[in-house]
């Protein structure tokens, strides 16, 4: 005899997600039996919008593919022109860079920790998280004049010098969370609740988050040692000396589960701290930029030809581009977006076999999901109706055939 | 005569119950702007509450097209009525409770279980597979902190009774007469430390908030086994919240902080029950506040297979060593 089973969407819109995406689950009572992921509700071009404009235009656009590690987006997109276009930032540049990137781990962590304790209705813990964020937002604002979208890095390096205030600022704010921040250390190494709900809930074991590629502190919690950071320096992080953050090397194991997630997240923004101080102690002298004149700037990227990589550690995992400059043009020829959320969901419907109904919004916000980072293909058959679902080789086949047509021999 | 005293329960009555509702909304009231305190917020007009009320009062009714209508519909109300009739069995301050004579503990316990009822009734009627989640999390969270509070209102009766406190066993007056501090002994004392915590520690599956926030907990089902009402029915379903937070309180000051104020100062006839009327409606307040607000405040919520696991295991092991406790302290 077979249990009977019913469907229950967790989203498009549901009050624990931040972002449209709809998980359906099949439960037996309240447990999880089956899960499919249907991502695509927020869809909106941006790689096609790359390509009807330059590089310097494009900046801005890639700073609004998500709000919160906006600045990761547009430094993994500047490192794919500069390396396209064989530019080199100069050092100062380089640690500024470096110093936002951190500053964005912090804000992004810190979000994520507050949500974290939503999703398991600790609304206190919520209400903190939201009032420690403003402060890296004020930090930010007091740098670059923007709380989100910072408008901060160009091609080359970044727009706006660090002043002795903007260090003054920075260093109070770094006092301000290694005293405050403890408030959910204690979260995760002392309340009961906490543990109960996230010990050993939405597992994904070592084998399994190597096999389903997962990224960035998902990967980390499940004991997996990676960090670009760490394995291939960009920016300053050459000179920082980072350590990829393991619950091993905390609490002796590294189960995977959210409260591992939990942890890496936690003691990542104090090592982020670190990194910052580190970062202003370190800050060389000179030029923050290659070429201030963006016009010059401009006719550079035109007659430069080429494919250009970036990839950098976004705050939740691996964010990579690929560039492709023609020479001659001045727009972008083409531009891939992969964000770590793309390879981190697909480990969801493993981490959600065998929990509760109840877990399901806690692990969907464990990997720290940006959907809207995520979505870079669609699929739609609204004209002859019904779903269609795309095989590995269709997509290949698509792929290729698009990459034959964006490059014409 | 008869007709008289009918009618003079009836206005009583009334009153009462008209009176715990607006205490109910305004104490929800007070408890929203303290947890936001807590939070560091500033939190909503202590009023909100009322507007919700009326603003919702004014709104349509929708009713889902697969969902049985009567049931749905009739739930909030048979749910809200429930407790409402809880106060007309409460003594409140001095003077006795309006049907004091017509019912006990015992129907209290009742009507709290007969609410949660209604509520997962109107949940599973309204053919929502949420609401059906939320309404079997009702149902089994209810079959969880039923033990224990059958558990600590069993000991109290039979406290009164082999103590020999004047009046019936099962009825809340006698609790209020004779305050249960005064008859027992230290290890008594300790007993019923331990049938307080216990109590204070159902309230938060009586009223589904904080820590037991499970039948409605929105950010996993939405709120749950309300996700479907609107309008007049979920207006009477919050006053059912409210209510509720309102209810369980009293019965804890009832039955464990029963001391009169103006008995302690001397005064007599009107002033008495005048003064022992608002002194009662402070002790709830302060109970709730306790109970309610701060547990909620900073807690967060468990599942629901935990939450049984609590309530039988944890719960029911504290009540029952508080029985075990006034046992011993009765025997030797």
């Amino acid at each position: 005899m077979s249990a009977k089973t019913y469907t229950v969407p967790i989203g498009p819109v549901h009050v624990g997600l931040k972002e449209p995406i709809t998980a359906w689950l099949d439960l037996d009572g309240e447990k999880i039996v089956g899960a499919r992921v249907r991502p695509g509700a927020i869809h909106r071009g941006i790689e096609m919008m790359g390509r009807e404009r330059n590089p310097i235009q494009v900046i801005y656009l890639a700073e609004r593919i998500c709000g919160i590690c906006s600045f990761s987006h547009i430094t993994a997109f500047l490192r794919a022109v500069e390396d396209a276009a064989q530019i080199q930032v100069p050092a100062r540049g380089q640690y500024i860079r470096s110093l936002v990137l951190e500053l964005e781990r912090v804000h992004s962590h810190i979000l994520w920790a507050g949500v974290a304790c939503y999703s398991i209705g600790f609304d206190s813990a919520f209400q903190l998280g939201m009032l420690m964020r403003e402060r890296v937002m004020d930090v930010l604002e007091a740098y670059t004049g923007n709380r989100v979208n910072y408008g901060v890095g160009t091609v080359g390096g970044v727009r706006w010098d660090i002043t002795p205030e903007v260090d003054a600022v920075i260093r109070d704010m770094i006092r301000y969370y290694r005293s405050e921040f403890s408030a959910f250390y204690d979260i995760v190494t002392q309340d009961p609740i906490a543990k109960a709900r996230m010990r050993d809930v939405g597992v994904l074991s070592y084998e399994d988050a190597i096999r389903l590629c997962a990224l960035g502190p998902t990967a980390r919690a499940s004991g997996v040692r990676c960090d670009l950071r760490w394995s291939a320096p960009y920016e300053a992080y050459g000179d920082l000396d980072v350590k990829p953050v393991v619950p091993q090397d905390y609490v002796g194991e590294a189960r995977g589960d959210v409260f591992d997630r939990f942890l890496v997240r936690v003691l990542e923004v104090y090592q982020s701290l670190d990194l910052m101080e580190k970062i202003l102690d370190g800050l060389p002298e000179g030029d923050i930029v290659f070429e201030k004149s963006v016009v010059k700037v401009l006719s550079l990227l035109k007659k430069a030809e080429g494919t250009g990589w970036g990839i950098i550690e976004a705050p939740r995992g691996d964010d990579s581009r690929v560039v492709h400059l023609t020479s001659g043009n001045e727009n972008l020829t083409w531009w891939k977006v992969r964000a770590p959320t793309y390879a981190n969901a697909v480990s969801w419907p493993v981490m959600f076999m065998g929990n509760e109904l109840a877990d399901a919004p806690l692990i969907i916000n464990s990997i720290d999901p940006c959907i809207s980072c995520m979505e870079r293909m669609l699929v739609t058959n609204a004209g002859t109706g019904g779903e269609q679902i795309m095989t590995r080789e269709q997509l290949l086949d698509l792929s290729r055939e698009k990459t034959r047509r964006l490059m014409p021999a | 005569m008869m007709i008289l005293t009918i009618l003079l329960k009836l206005v009583a009555g009334s009153a009462l119950m008209l009176l715990a509702l607006l205490l109910a909304l305004l104490f929800d009231g007070v408890d929203r702007i303290i947890n936001a305190r807590m939070q560091r917020r500033w939190g909503p007009p202590l009023f909100q509450p009322f507007y919700d009320i009326l603003k919702l009062l004014g709104k349509e009714n929708i009713v889902p097209r697969r969902a049985i209508a009567w049931i749905f519909n009739s739930a909030p109300w048979m749910a809200l009525a429930s407790m409402l009739v809880v106060f007309l069995y409460m003594p409140v301050g001095s003077l006795p409770a309006i049907l004091g004579g017509e019912g006990d503990l015992v129907l209290i316990l009742y009507m709290l279980g007969f609410c949660g009822v209604c509520m997962a009734l109107g949940g599973f009627a309204s053919s929502n597979p949420i609401a059906n989640v939320g309404a079997q999390r009702e149902m089994i969270l209810m079959m969880s902190y039923e033990l224990p509070l059958a558990v600590v209102a069993s000991t109290m009766a039979w406290v009164a009774y082999r103590y020999g406190l004047p009046g019936e066993a099962w009825n809340l007056e006698t609790f209020v007469a004779n305050p249960v501090w005064n008859v027992v002994g230290k290890a008594g004392i300790l007993g019923l430390l331990c049938l307080l915590f216990a109590m204070v520690l159902v309230v938060p599956g009586e009223t589904g908030k904080g820590l037991m926030d499970i039948p409605e907990a929105k950010t996993e089902i939405l709120e749950g086994l309300i996700i479907e009402y609107s309008g007049v029915n979920l207006a009477m379903l919050k006053l059912t919240f409210a209510l509720r937070a309102l209810a369980i309180s009293a019965i804890i000051t009832v039955l464990f902080f029963p001391l009169s104020l103006g008995k302690l100062i001397g005064f007599s006839g009107c002033f008495l029950y005048a003064l022992d009327f608002l002194w009662f409606w402070v002790k709830v307040f302060v109970v709730l506040i306790v109970v309610v607000t701060f547990m909620r405040s900073s807690l967060g919520r468990l599942k629901i297979g935990q939450a049984s696991h609590f309530y039988w295991i944890n719960v029911a092991g504290l009540s029952i060593a508080g029985m075990l406790l006034l046992s011993i302290d009765r025997i030797f």
